[in-house]
């Protein structure tokens, strides 16, 4: 089958290259044949490839996946294949991003945990059945993959926009009743590249490769932003 | 590309909000002139001007309906079929705009 | 925009669009059932003038949709038209003053 794939900079092009259909093939192994038998100098990330670390993800025929995860049964459209790196993210080379801005906004977002409580003192009993651990559990198992930035329409408008996986992590920690900064938190995700900018297009829900749910985490951002507001905190 | 109902949803929210924002001014400037306005509604009722009429009062019906998906979204349980909301608000402009039309 | 300010404009929005839902049901509702059998000048503002319930509901409607527009079309400006900072703000202030001006303005042509 025929496969373009991106190759460049943010100037490039898409370079077609022939590659023998298999049974049971992702595209993953795809790009990897590519690499080993047809041009060496293509870059691309992956690392454990069975659907656990996220490093693969690419777009695929216009949309955002992990390509370890992607049979080319799913996605080849009369057995041709494009390949691009992750759409709002700069272009390092070929299929390779510039993740930093991501992970700054993550940081924006106060999405680290600061403890309340030193060594000295017994750990709190969180228990795993009650309601804010269980909306925090259905939001914590984000590991950062960037799909769902690269698929936000509001992340390609507006390039200060925090994003879905920065704020989903705002609110597991907003959520978190051993968190400390609360406040601060609020404060970070209330100004304007944040929740707020969410327009429940869920493009980040639809694509989610752990089936999280970032537009659920925005919405609950914005109910817990409104009653700081109403008491005054903000 | 392909995208989900939720998209399209929220880009016709868009548009019809945009399309709203324009015709208001107009809409209360025309009210203002209240004294002339049979030879108003006369005009209104040229094929062309019957179309828009029909356009914006569709477009309040989009926005309305997705509006109310915004609404639904952001203050009510969530739930997975939240998709179903896309199609509900839908459903309410094509009601709105065929009941328009009938009406016109 | 400070969070405290972004949230203020957030809630006002939100806010109005409720209040607009029920405006909006009612306004549907009254302009398709006037549309038909047609209308006349006579007709509207036999129903309308001197009518202080009227008079009540579209004042609410035009102040809510005053400050409903300009704050929806915020975003807009910002994701479409890249538009930020004070200049975009006083615009859309302008213009929620002029929606709230010729609408007060056509309410009281139609009910007086």
């Amino acid at each position: 089958m025929k496969v373009s794939v991106w190759k460049g900079g943010a100037e490039g092009a898409f370079h077609e290259f022939e590659v023998p259909r298999l049974p049971s093939q992702t595209v993953l192994d795809v790009v990897t044949y590519i690499q080993r038998a047809l041009d060496p100098t293509l870059a691309y990330r992956y690392a454990c490839r069975v659907g656990m670390c996220g490093s693969c993800a690419m777009t695929v025929n216009g949309v955002p996946r992990w390509t370890c995860r992607t049979h080319v049964d799913k996605v080849a459209h009369a057995e041709r294949l494009q390949i691009g790196p992750l759409k709002n993210l700069p272009v390092i080379r070929d299929l390779v991003t510039d993740m930093r801005e991501f992970f700054d906004k993550w940081a924006r977002a106060k999405g680290q945990f600061e403890g309340r409580r030193t060594r000295d003192r017994d750990f709190e009993g969180i228990k795993p059945s009650s309601p804010q651990r269980l909306q925090v559990d259905a939001a914590i198992e984000c590991i950062g993959c960037a799909v769902c930035y690269s698929a936000c329409d509001v992340v390609a408008w507006n390039p200060d926009y925090l994003g879905p996986a920065a704020l989903n992590r705002a609110w597991t920690l907003v959520k978190d009743e051993r968190d400390g900064a609360r406040l601060e938190r609020l404060r970070a995700v209330a100004g304007d590249a944040g929740c707020h900018s969410c327009h429940t297009h869920m493009s980040c829900t639809e694509r989610c490769p752990k089936h999280l749910s970032p537009t659920a985490s925005i919405a609950g951002l914005k109910r817990e932003v409104l009653k700081s507001s109403i008491r005054g905190e903000l | 590309m392909k995208k989900e109902s939720s998209y399209w949803v929220a880009i016709v929210h868009r548009i019809s909000g945009i399309a709203l924002a324009l015709f208001l001014p107009l809409h209360f400037w025309a009210l203002s002139t209240a004294l002339e306005m049979d030879a108003f509604l006369a005009w209104t009722r040229q094929p062309a001007v019957l179309i828009a009429e029909w356009g914006i009062v569709v477009a309040l019906a989009a926005h309305f309906a997705g509006g109310l998906r915004v609404l639904a979204l952001e203050f009510l349980p969530w739930h997975e079929r939240q998709k179903t909301l896309a199609a509900a608000a839908a459903a309410v402009t094509l009601a709105v705009g065929l009941a328009l039309a009938l009406a016109l | 925009m400070t969070p405290r300010l972004e949230t203020l404009l957030w809630i006002a929005q939100r806010a109005t669009a409720a209040v607009l839902a029920l405006c909006v049901a009612v306004h549907l509702a009254t302009i398709i059932y006037a549309v038909q059998g047609g209308l006349t000048a006579a007709e509207i503002l036999g129903r309308t003038r001197g009518n202080h319930a009227w008079l009540a509901f579209y004042s609410v409607f035009v102040i809510a949709v005053s400050v409903h527009a300009p704050i929806g079309l915020r975003a807009v400006f910002l994701e479409w038209l890249r538009w930020r900072g004070a200049s975009r703000d006083v615009a859309l202030a302008l213009f929620a003053a002029a929606l709230a001006w010729l609408g007060m303005r056509a309410v009281f042509a139609v009910f007086t």
